[in-house]
């Protein structure tokens, strides 16, 4: 069944959990570095392997993190939380548990609020965010490409182990019907941006810092209790969470459309087909066996610790951008097209600069991208927010007009010098001299009586017929204003 | 749990599964009836707990034992492996992984 007509038929109801990498120095519960240099197994100690007698201590600054992600998601913090031992076997885990929470999470009951791209805000609940730590990385040998199936043995290295993260835990998100592969793209790149506004992860897709999984369900109507749920695991890219939760969905309806149930389970994403394959069938919670860990006592962090993480709070992204908004007056549509084209900070540096924001605005999102896309590079790759400052302070000064503005930028993206510079040195600035004015439109009028006679006769617009040639006599450079000013008065007075 | 609960054999063979240890029918059969009476042992203890003594999981009410953000001694790749069986390209080798995909 295709994805539009699975969604015209069933409600689906996802539900995500996302992985972060804290960018910590050191792991979570030892003093091992938390980075990637080096070669395999060497950013470990004895707590990263798990070995008998090593004992973990938790990182303050991993804690602060955690505090800091819950108090942005708009969580409550908790009293008092201890950490529980996840019991399961597999050889990335090298303690044969993973140190994780349980019932007790450092936060809880939080809420995100998405903004989709066409400017629908949805409201996504948020059930907890736990601490827990990273598993080491396997690579399978002997299979086809690296897979596990057929290999004949597997390749552990422990780097990873132990590298703080936090799990963010959302409530079954309902409601969001045709646009649920969206919601859920946009809920993770809104995660992945207040992760980097507070400090507290690199955030990169692309080198595993931010991992998500999809729970996707479908059920008769709104109204009907939730269906059997699958859980996607490591979808690792904007993109490919839209597909796999569109992929799920028609998946699923195909499944019920036969007559079958959904199993719940465990499903592997594909990335080069765009298909979830059926991995092991989901464990119950209670095969987890999760205790309270011994070796670590409770967390108690004190209120005035949590007041004081608050107070350090960024602005985060979405109250920036509506603050901007209304600061610099943009519509939604144009907030939207800079936030999309990535110029917000940009924007604001150069308003910082000096610019007027519509000027920024229209710089940045017309000219400079215009330049950029031929060129395949970004925009700020081009210009300083500083260089657009200026030029937009030449054409406040009257020293610019758009058109010849648009010369002096080529000329500052060639290299030529800061835009005064390049004004100079192309001689594009406009004409002062209201002698050589003056000469262009008495010219003008004079090639042109036929024009000078509509004029007289009243017709305003045929001083449009004069500006060319008076354009072209100065180069472009005339002030049209003045020069339209002289005309009439060389007509009529 | 209570007196009462009796642990079966395939509870026992569940657990056995997760904990990838093989069992034969008769070691199910007597760990099925150790348990149940090491449980029944240990409940007895709620007969004498009052409601004045909440569950704990440390003997000592210590808590916020934090270290800081401070690389110390680490390993060297040689010396993480030192003990492991086998070896390769500096990583790990472990056996066949099997009851996954």
């Amino acid at each position: 069944m295709k994805y539009e007509d699975a969604i015209k038929k069933y409600d689906p109801v996802i539900g995500i959990e996302v992985h972060v990498e804290l960018g910590t120095v050191t792991k979570m519960f030892d003093a091992a570095p938390n980075s990637f240099g080096g070669g395999p197994n060497s950013n470990i100690t004895p707590t990263s392997l798990g070995l008998p007698g090593s004992l973990p201590v938790v990182n303050e600054k991993a804690v602060e993190y955690a505090i800091k992600i819950g108090l942005a998601l708009g969580c409550d913090i908790a009293e008092s939380c201890r950490f529980a031992r996840k019991n399961y076997f597999y050889p990335d885990v090298p303690k044969d548990f993973q140190t994780s929470q349980s019932d007790e999470p450092i936060a809880a009951n939080g809420e995100v609020e998405v903004e989709l791209e066409d400017g629908t805000m949805v409201t996504i609940p948020v059930e907890r965010a736990h601490m827990e730590e990273d598993a080491g990385k396997n690579t399978h040998v002997g299979g086809a490409t690296g897979r596990i199936h057929g290999a004949v043995h597997s390749l552990v290295d422990y780097n990873r182990a132990g590298v703080p993260l936090v799990e963010i835990v959302t409530h079954p998100i309902t409601g969001t019907g045709e646009r649920a592969a969206e919601v859920a793209a946009a809920y993770v790149r809104t995660l992945r941006d207040i992760f980097r506004a507070l400090g507290v992860s690199e955030a990169r897709m692309e080198q595993g810092n931010v991992r998500a999984d999809v729970n996707v369900s479908l059920r008769e109507s709104p109204e009907a209790p939730l269906g059997t749920r699958t859980e996607t695991k490591n979808v690792n890219s904007f993109r490919s969470i839209e597909r796999a939760v569109r992929y799920e969905i028609a998946r699923q309806a195909t499944v019920l459309e036969s007559g079958e149930k959904v199993v719940q389970e465990t499903r592997h994403w594909h990335e080069d087909t765009g298909e979830t394959t059926s991995g092991r069938v989901k464990s119950d919670a209670d095969d987890y066996r999760y205790f309270p860990e011994p070796d670590l006592v409770p967390l108690v962090p004190s209120r005035d610790w949590i007041e004081e993480l608050r107070a350090t709070l960024p602005e985060l992204p979405a109250q920036k951008r509506r603050r901007l908004a209304a600061v610099w007056g943009f519509s939604d549509l144009e907030m939207r097209d800079v936030v999309n084209a990535g110029l917000l900070e940009t924007i604001e540096d150069t308003v910082d600069a000096g610019a007027k924001p519509s000027a920024a605005r229209k710089w940045w999102t017309g000219e400079i991208a215009r330049l950029a896309k031929q060129q395949e590079r970004h925009p700020t790759d081009l210009v300083t927010p500083v260089q657009v400052a200026a030029l937009a302070q030449l054409i406040k000064d009257g020293r610019l007009n758009d058109k010849l503005a648009k010369e002096v930028l080529a000329g500052v993206v060639a290299g030529e010098g800061e835009p005064a510079e390049v004004m100079t040195a192309r001689g594009l600035e406009i004409v002062e001299d209201t002698g050589a004015l003056e000469a262009a439109v008495a010219e003008a009028i004079a090639a042109n009586p036929d024009v000078v006679e509509k004029i007289k006769g009243g017709k305003m617009q045929a001083v449009g017929a004069l500006m060319g040639p008076i354009m072209k006599a100065t180069r472009g450079q005339a002030d049209a204003g003045k020069a339209r000013e002289m005309i009439l008065a060389k007509i009529n007075g | 749990m209570t007196e009462s609960s009796e642990i079966t054999p395939e509870q026992v063979q569940h657990l056995a599964s997760l904990s990838r240890i093989a069992m034969g029918e008769d070691e199910l059969k007597a760990l099925a009836g150790d348990l149940t009476t090491i449980l029944g042992n240990v409940a007895r203890v709620n007969e004498v707990v009052g409601d004045d003594v909440p569950a704990t999981s440390h003997p000592i009410p210590l808590s916020n034992v934090l270290r800081p953000d401070v690389v110390g001694q680490t390993l060297t790749s040689e010396q993480a492996l030192a003990a492991a069986p086998a070896a390769q390209d500096d990583k790990f080798v472990v056996p066949q992984i099997l009851g996954e995909e």
